[in-house]
């Protein structure tokens, strides 16, 4: 009410908030990020177009790697759970997100795919996004590092036309390219664009098919793990730290826990810190 | 179209805002959409015009800034023109974006409290 007059009219106020509109995401992404640091799980987000070859560059790395590395994804698609069963046929433990109409994956519908899934036990964990150029981009899932997949068959102008996707990448994938001879497309030119629209460009070619470029990429992934603090001797297999979960969109079951404990864990700077907290939750 | 996911999480934020101050109504809201954000403003503004339907928002205009993306040298500060390679050419620096350019933030919340 104003009380400057006593007119008995309402005050308006205007609210300086200054806040990303995708600050809720943001913080369920950073505390996924927070879980998969603790656990020592390089998870990756990959992005591209649907037909990149997200999920070819996935069963081509379980063969690079003959299994020396334990993988795991989740794939994202708006139906079916083709891509999922695909990467489990090669070997990597996955698990389905059906998105019904939604372009992308946020760090809700990651977490939620977490309880349930192995995805302590991995070394690399790869969040398949939905196959899409445009609205991926913008959601932080908490993953170290965004990769984009980009097929050669694409067209050149790809980055120029979508540049916050590009943008967003901390490497491209250029994919398919035992096709470069049936094509006129010049890589160059796709380098070039790359360079207009990533401050930092990095891309590497490869083919799922022949395996060329299998050793760069599965090289770049050995450098971002080495860059993942590994998890403590044990510590725990699954997170403790306190946290609000919201299980709005789940599944029907209730616990509850109410106790004390001892937790050492190691943060994103190696740094190792040993500390009692307390859990009294319901949920 | 994940302009109606945000308008959703636009429109959340809002109404606790509102709440928390025990507003009577919702006079206006400014949004400042980034050039490479990732959001269409025009798209952003039909997606508010549905949703906002039974909302606290209903009948509030949405006021949509729209911020250039400006690349520049960390360095030296020189300002990368739109479409030139994104490093600085003199100290070969990768160029970072002026603080609004890749954004979607919710500036203003202006509100009638009683």
């Amino acid at each position: 009410m104003c009380t400057t007059c006593g007119c008995g009219d309402p005050k308006l106020v205007p609210v300086d908030v200054h806040e990303k509109i995708l600050a809720g995401n943001d913080r369920q992404a950073q505390h996924n990020r927070e879980h998969f640091m603790e656990q020592g799980v390089l998870a990756l987000n990959l992005m591209g177009s649907p037909g990149a070859g997200k999920t070819a560059l996935l069963e081509a790395t379980s063969r690079a790697t003959e299994r020396r590395w334990r993988l795991g994804a989740v794939s994202g698609d708006l139906a079916t759970d083709n891509d999922a069963r695909r990467l489990e046929a090669a070997g990597i433990p996955s698990r389905p997100i059906t998105t019904g109409q939604g372009c992308h994956l946020d760090a809700d519908l990651v977490h939620h795919a977490l309880h349930g899934f192995p995805w302590t036990e991995l070394d690399v964990f790869f969040i398949e996004n939905v196959g899409n150029l445009v609205c991926p981009a913008i959601y932080d899932l908490g993953q170290a590092a965004n990769v984009v997949a980009l097929s050669v068959t694409e067209g050149e102008d790809k980055p120029l036309k979508y540049p916050v996707m590009f943008k967003a990448a901390d490497l491209v994938v250029l994919t398919k390219c035992d096709l470069l001879p049936h094509l006129d497309v010049k890589v160059d030119r796709i380098l070039d664009g790359l360079r207009r629209v990533m401050p930092k460009p990095n891309a590497i070619q490869v083919s799922a098919r022949t395996g060329q470029g299998m050793a760069e990429w599965t090289g770049w992934l050995e450098e971002r793990k080495a860059r993942v603090p590994k998890r403590a001797a044990g510590a725990p297999a699954a997170h403790t730290h306190e946290h609000d979960h919201d299980h709005s969109r789940d599944h029907d079951h209730s616990h509850a826990h109410d106790h004390e404990h001892d937790h050492e864990h190691r943060h994103a700077d190696g740094t190792v810190h040993r500390h009692g907290h307390a859990h009294g939750r319901d949920h | 179209m994940h302009e109606y996911s945000l308008i959703q999480s636009l429109v959340t934020r809002v109404e606790q805002e509102a709440v928390a101050r025990r507003a009577t109504a919702i006079h206006r809201l400014v949004v400042s959409i980034g050039e490479l954000s990732g959001v269409d403003p025009e798209l952003f503004q039909t997606a508010y015009d549905t949703f906002r339907a039974g909302t606290l928002c209903e009948r509030t205009p949405l006021e949509l800034r729209q911020v250039a993306a400006r690349w520049a040298c960390p360095s030296c500060g020189r300002e990368i023109p739109k479409g030139e390679v994104l490093t600085c050419a003199r100290c070969e620096l990768p160029a970072r974006i002026a603080a609004g350019g890749d954004e979607i933030l919710l500036e203003t919340i202006e509100m009638e409290v009683p």
